[in-house]
């Protein structure tokens, strides 16, 4: 049997640290917004437009008689990389603006390779994506991000009150510009599977924030004495098992599709590991003091009720 | 005090259950490799038709283990998936050309899961292999078209109507006509607008010896023009998907301008693109005899009403610049092999109206020659001054030039062409009708059968493996209360499972990764729960009054949470393409599901459990 973690017990002055923890997170948003900015994120042919082809070879293989082989027959800027094994190969050809028929390259690739090269290629995958198409699905991405972070906001507004839908939406940005940062630091390849799973730890960050939320209002509610600071300290502190065996659970299955999914998902699983770990860390230290810089404190949330009173009941 | 649910929550989920199960049970069965006949032309198989099958197949030792029909097709299981190979091979060369062959994975559902409804889930072309097109229909090419068609139309009705003018001028949005006086285009205008008035806007241009007409299309009847072209364009691909022989094709519009063509189980990606893209089409031209095109050449000026074009050999020849015949008449197309010359043919039928035309036609020039022109339009992006700019290009070849021996009816051949490659792919291409406009492939997604099936093994591989994990943690922390989890977690999956498959939506691989997520999610839940009661026990509350505080007061956090991961699959789902739309299905409804499973379906059970108790030392919890 697993010891039960008295977490219950725990008393860890979270927002005590508060200062330290925000500056830690503003410096890391900024490394992530200047990586961001110069190195930029390693977009997938979803976004850049281009044609990708995934062959198999019934044993392993050398990748330079390959790419001789795709040079020999003008496909000289084409990069040629292992996907997963040492027999899967993956081939990237940029877009081309002034071909009549891009949409053949894939076939031609293909024809190259079974006249020459090692033996028994089997195309396993193509994806081909032309320019336009390219950018808009970048353009939709975004805007997909941007309608999913307003939709929230206004629900958590209606639910709980503006400030805590800014502190949301603030420990959501966090989150997300941290997993895009680490992409742009480790430049994995960001494709649109990378793009849903950075859509669901928006939904995954903001499950953890709304949890120790709605904490803090019931603690309003029961500790009529205590301080703001206090009352918001011991949510953090009374969600604190809830946050980390539901991380953990979660992690576990994530790790589970990292070793076991595949290539095909190991992007997607790694994006959603960083922002689960990113998630558990900013509901903890990142969203109640959010809250509290902004303001939240008895009466906002538990009005005396009075004429004209703006704040609504939540 | 006592945790209990009225019986009707008991019995809801009882139906839960059994209907999960009942509508998840088609997914266990596996599929057989199938052949299936249909009949392009009639759209339905003859009896007769499956019993010859019979006989050819018995011939060659590759009896089907079942024969069925279906909605006008055949569909043949077979034991192996060598024995559905060769068998479709066989029928493939049997055959004539009305029939098309296709292979198709037949899922066994017995025959009472199918009568109430019982279907497998469908699995996308990532899980079973096959190709995803999205075709971009280039619309502004059907202003062009339309402009070709009432240069020609106003030629000869303004001439039946003896109204005179000088000449019809095209240019690429509009047409002028050119009048010697302002009387004439009076006397014009008037007939026009009677006739025209619905789809075209006359404008007066200049004066006196230089009056004209600009005509350009009205806006109104453009948007129904490009509706209409891609229409056809949809209907016409469907067609020429059902001659490629691919079973359980989709084809639909996306957006304003394109098409969405997936095609499960193709292999042979290049011809699909070959057919799908294509465009060519027969002209019928008389040949302007007596002129000289190779003058016509050298000086790029072919003589009024006639046209330079090029054999295949390059050899100039001036055509008529009157059509007689479009292949919109041809009803039916198939190759062969010319019995003159030995060479590839295709062998065309005409509908009514195009033999009467073409028999009329023809007849009035017999003993003079007669040009076969074939059209291909192409179309290529360039980058210009930093935009992405589409152009059609369109290629004219002369194949064939013949003398009218006889008036032609309803049924001839056509030869020049240069491999039976050519007349069959032609043969296919008339047999389906043109596109309205022409297309190109703007995004492509193939997957092999070999990677679809190594897809289902993993994603399937490290669902199993992550749940098994969540399992032994839950029951490791949370013992019996775990244990209750699990069994909600399992019917969540179920669930899932029986709703994708009633709603015959599409489970792809981000489909399987969205499940793993909700996995995740769904435990939440009830690690809110299970946390909330260990507290309040800490509290001193007693064990019902803890329960059924726990579960009260984590209520709202639950609710709260997953409305919010669904306001973010709801996004997904309404921004996303493909992929993602399939991680956001099976996200959705997997939070909806866990909110039932793990917050009801648990407490049920903890209520039978604990509920009726009177007294308990301690929870297992």
């Amino acid at each position: 049997m697993l010891p039960h973690i008295n977490f219950a017990e725990s008393n860890i002055n979270f927002l005590g640290h508060r200062k330290m923890a925000v500056m830690i997170s503003v410096i890391l948003v900024l490394v992530s917004i200047a990586l961001l900015a110069t190195r930029g994120l390693n977009f997938g042919v979803d976004f850049t437009g281009g044609t990708l082809v995934e062959v198999g070879y019934p044993q392993a293989v050398e990748l330079d008689p390959i790419r001789q082989q795709l040079a020999d027959n003008d496909f000289e800027r084409a990069t040629v990389q292992y996907f997963g094994t040492s027999r899967d190969v993956l081939i990237r050809l940029p877009p081309r603006v002034d071909d009549p028929d891009q949409a053949a390259l894939s076939n031609e690739v293909l024809r190259a390779l079974q006249a020459g090269g090692p033996e028994g290629v089997d195309l396993r995958r193509v994806e081909f994506v032309g320019p336009a198409v390219g950018e808009e699905l970048r353009e939709q991405g975004g805007l997909a991000m941007i309608y999913a972070l307003f939709g929230i906001l206004i629900y958590v507004a209606v639910r709980f009150e503006w400030r805590f839908a800014v502190g949301a939406v603030l420990a959501l940005v966090h989150d997300v510009t941290l997993t895009l940062g680490f992409f742009a630091l480790t430049q994995i390849e960001f494709d649109l599977a990378v793009l849903a799973a950075v859509l669901a730890v928006i939904g995954y960050s903001l499950n953890d924030t709304i949890v120790v939320y709605d904490r803090i209002r019931e603690n309003f509610r029961i500790l009529r004495k205590e301080s703001t600071e206090f009352v918001m300290n011991n949510a953090v502190n009374k969600t604190l098992a809830r946050t980390i065996v539901t991380s953990m659970t979660t992690l576990l299955v994530l790790v589970a599709l990292f070793v076991l999914g595949g290539a095909a998902l190991n992007n997607f699983a790694i994006a959603l590991i960083v922002g689960v770990l990113i998630g558990t860390y900013s509901s903890i230290f990142i969203a109640a003091a959010a809250a509290l810089m902004l303001g939240v404190d008895r009466k906002v949330l538990l009005p005396v009720k009075k004429e004209g009173a703006e704040e609504e009941t939540p | 005090m006592r945790n209990a649910y009225p019986v009707w929550v008991y019995a809801l989920i009882a139906v839960a259950i059994l209907a999960g199960g009942l509508y998840a049970l088609p997914n266990i069965f596996p599929e057989d490799p199938a052949v299936q006949v249909s009949n392009a032309r009639t759209g339905e198989v003859e009896p007769a038709v499956a019993s010859i099958i019979d006989v050819i197949l018995s011939a060659q030792g590759l009896e089907a283990r079942q024969v069925e029909e279906r909605e006008g097709q055949l569909l043949l299981r077979f034991d192996s998936a060598d024995h559905q190979l060769r068998s479709a091979d066989v029928l493939r060369g049997a055959l004539d050309d009305d029939h098309v062959v296709a292979l198709n994975l037949a899922p066994a559902t017995p025959q009472w899961l199918r009568a109430v409804n019982g279907r497998p889930m469908s699995l996308g072309l990532d899980l079973r292999g096959g190709v995803h097109f999205l075709m971009e229909v280039d619309l502004n090419a059907v202003i062009g078209t339309a402009m070709e068609r009432y240069t020609n139309e106003f030629r000869g009705r303004l001439r039946e109507e003896r109204l005179a003018f000088e000449d019809v001028e095209r240019s690429a949005r509009h047409l002028t006509v050119t009048f010697a006086s302002e009387q004439d285009r009076a006397a014009a205008l008037t007939w026009l607008n009677r006739q025209y008035r619905a789809e075209l806007d006359f404008r007066e241009r200049g004066a006196g010896e230089d009056s004209s007409l600009e005509v350009t299309l009205d806006s109104d009847h453009l948007t129904e023009l490009r509706r209409l072209a891609l229409q056809q364009n949809i209907s016409t691909l469907r067609k020429r998907v059902d001659e490629l022989g691919v079973a359980e094709p989709i084809i639909a519009q996306q957006g304003e301008s394109r098409i969405v063509v997936q095609l499960p189980g193709v292999q042979d990606t290049a011809r699909a693109k070959e057919i799908l893209g294509a465009t060519a089409t027969l002209e019928f031209r008389m040949v302007a005899e007596g002129t000289d095109a190779r003058e016509a050449q050298r000086t790029g000026r072919a003589p009024s009403g006639t046209r330079l074009y090029f054999e295949r050999d390059g050899t100039p020849v001036l055509l008529q610049r009157r059509v007689m015949l479009t292949g919109d008449y041809i009803t039916g197309a198939s190759s062969g092999i010319a019995q003159d010359t030995g060479g590839p043919a295709v062998f065309i039928n005409l509908d009514g109206q195009g033999a009467r035309i073409f028999s009329r036609v023809t007849a009035e020039n017999v003993g003079r020659l007669m040009a076969t022109v074939f059209i291909e339009t192409t179309t290529e992006t360039t980058e210009e001054d930093g935009e992405l700019v589409r152009r059609t290009s369109r290629s004219e070849e002369v194949i064939n030039i013949a003398r009218i021996n006889e008036p032609l009816g309803r049924r001839f051949q056509i030869t020049g062409l240069e491999s039976t490659r050519e007349a069959h792919n032609l043969a296919l291409l008339l047999r389906a009708g043109a596109l309205a406009a022409p297309m190109s492939i703007v995004e492509e997604r193939t997957v092999g059968p070999s990677l679809g099936q190594e897809n289902i093994d993993r994603g399937m591989q490290s669902v199993i493996i992550g749940f098994i994990g969540v399992m032994l943690f839950m029951i490791l922390y949370y013992r019996v209360f775990g244990l209750i989890a699990n069994f909600a977690l399992a019917l969540n999956l179920v669930l899932i499972v029986s709703i994708l498959s009633l709603l015959q939506a599409t489970l792809t691989l981000p489909g399987i990764a969205g499940i793993v997520l909700v996995v995740g999610i769904a435990v939440d839940a009830n690690v809110l729960i299970f946390e909330r009661i260990r507290e309040e026990l800490r509290n001193g509350m007693s064990p019902q009054a803890a329960i059924s505080s726990g579960y009260e007061r984590a209520f709202s956090t639950i609710a709260d949470a997953n409305v919010t991961t669904l306001i973010a699959a709801v996004v997904l789902f309404l921004f996303g393409t493909g992929p993602i739309k399939g991680f956001a299905i099976t996200l959705s409804i997997g939070v909806v599901v866990s909110m039932f499973t793990a917050i009801v379906v648990t407490r049920a059970i903890v209520n039978l459990t604990y509920g009726r108790r009177r007294r308990i030392a301690r929870l297992s919890i």
